[in-house]
């Protein structure tokens, strides 16, 4: 965390047990069921989901077809 | 469970996702459906006619398997679009929220504004720069090395506008302007022929429609996730 100064600050001012409960794992999880989401929805090639979705990936300009 | 991981934290990241991210989603749709889907069925016009053509010369090597389902242009459409738009916003509100989180010290929709413009850059800028949205039936490289090239120019523009902004050192700032500006020194893959079945006014219409909507979705995701994160506090 040292290696980057500025970037943990808020975090850093608290002891590092309760850094881990009470913010970076509770964020990490919610980062990853985010990334879960924008996968299903985004870039998944099931056709289905692709032919649900289509038109919300295009002007999200995600790459599509 | 309790001693290691606080429940309480991970509810309130999660409850301010999905509030900011319904009604950013639905938001979302409803510009769409004013400036960006009309476009969109204009250049599907166009598309459906080239491979009507193309079709009997070659399989149609487009993943778009006519037998497939899809939905009925109309409600049922507008209904998936909607769908989509809304898991799409969940889940960039949760990035934002955790990110909030992390960071601490948000003041509520003013610096969720802020928030919401970095996911604007990470998610629409960077990766538009090299890999514009394309209205169907537009010619393009292969899907896997457009997708990895979109992942490498979010990573990099998430990380170098992280530094960026937050890093305390100079040479650090540094390293992040070069994550930022990587990806597009690299480039995107581009086909070996630009063309396209639609005309290209109107594939640029559609560029500016999807920036506009795109502008007006995350500022909203944004500021509505900084509050409602603030609001559960």
């Amino acid at each position: 965390m040292s290696s980057l100064p500025g970037l943990l600050d808020h975090a850093a001012v608290q002891p590092r047990s309760t850094v881990w409960k009470d913010k970076i794992l509770p964020a990490l999880l919610a980062g990853g069921l985010g990334l879960v989401l924008l996968y299903a929805s985004g870039f998944a090639e099931s056709t289905l989901l692709h032919n649900a979705a289509h038109d919300g990936r295009h002007s999200a300009s995600f790459p599509c077809h | 469970m309790a001693g290691v991981f606080n429940l309480a934290a991970f509810k309130r990241i999660a409850a301010a996702a999905l509030l900011a991210g319904g009604l950013a989603g639905l938001l979302l749709t409803a510009v769409q459906r004013i400036q960006v889907i009309p476009i969109l069925l204009q250049a599907e016009v166009y598309e459906d006619a080239a491979s009507a053509h193309a079709h009997a010369a070659m399989e149609d090597a487009h993943h778009h398997d006519a037998d497939a389902w899809k939905p009925e242009n109309g409600w049922e459409r507008t209904f998936y679009t909607a769908v989509a738009n809304v898991s799409l916003a969940i889940g960039f509100a949760l990035l934002l929220s955790a990110a909030m989180a992390v960071r601490g010290g948000t003041n509520g929709w003013r610096s969720g504004l802020l928030w919401g413009l970095a996911g604007y850059t990470v998610f629409f800028i960077a990766p538009a720069l090299g890999l514009p949205p394309q209205v169907p039936g537009a010619e393009a490289a292969p899907l896997a090395d457009r997708q990895l090239w979109w992942l490498m120019a979010v990573l990099g523009a998430s990380a170098g506008l992280a530094l960026l902004v937050f890093a305390r050192s100079g040479m650090v700032k540094i390293l992040g302007a070069a994550l930022l500006v990587a990806p597009h020194l690299i480039g995107a893959p581009q086909p070996p022929l630009h063309t396209s079945a639609a005309p290209v006014e109107l594939a640029h219409a559609f560029i500016y429609a999807s920036a506009i909507a795109n502008a007006a979705f995350w500022l909203a995701l944004g500021s509505f996730t900084g509050f409602f994160y603030q609001k559960m506090a």
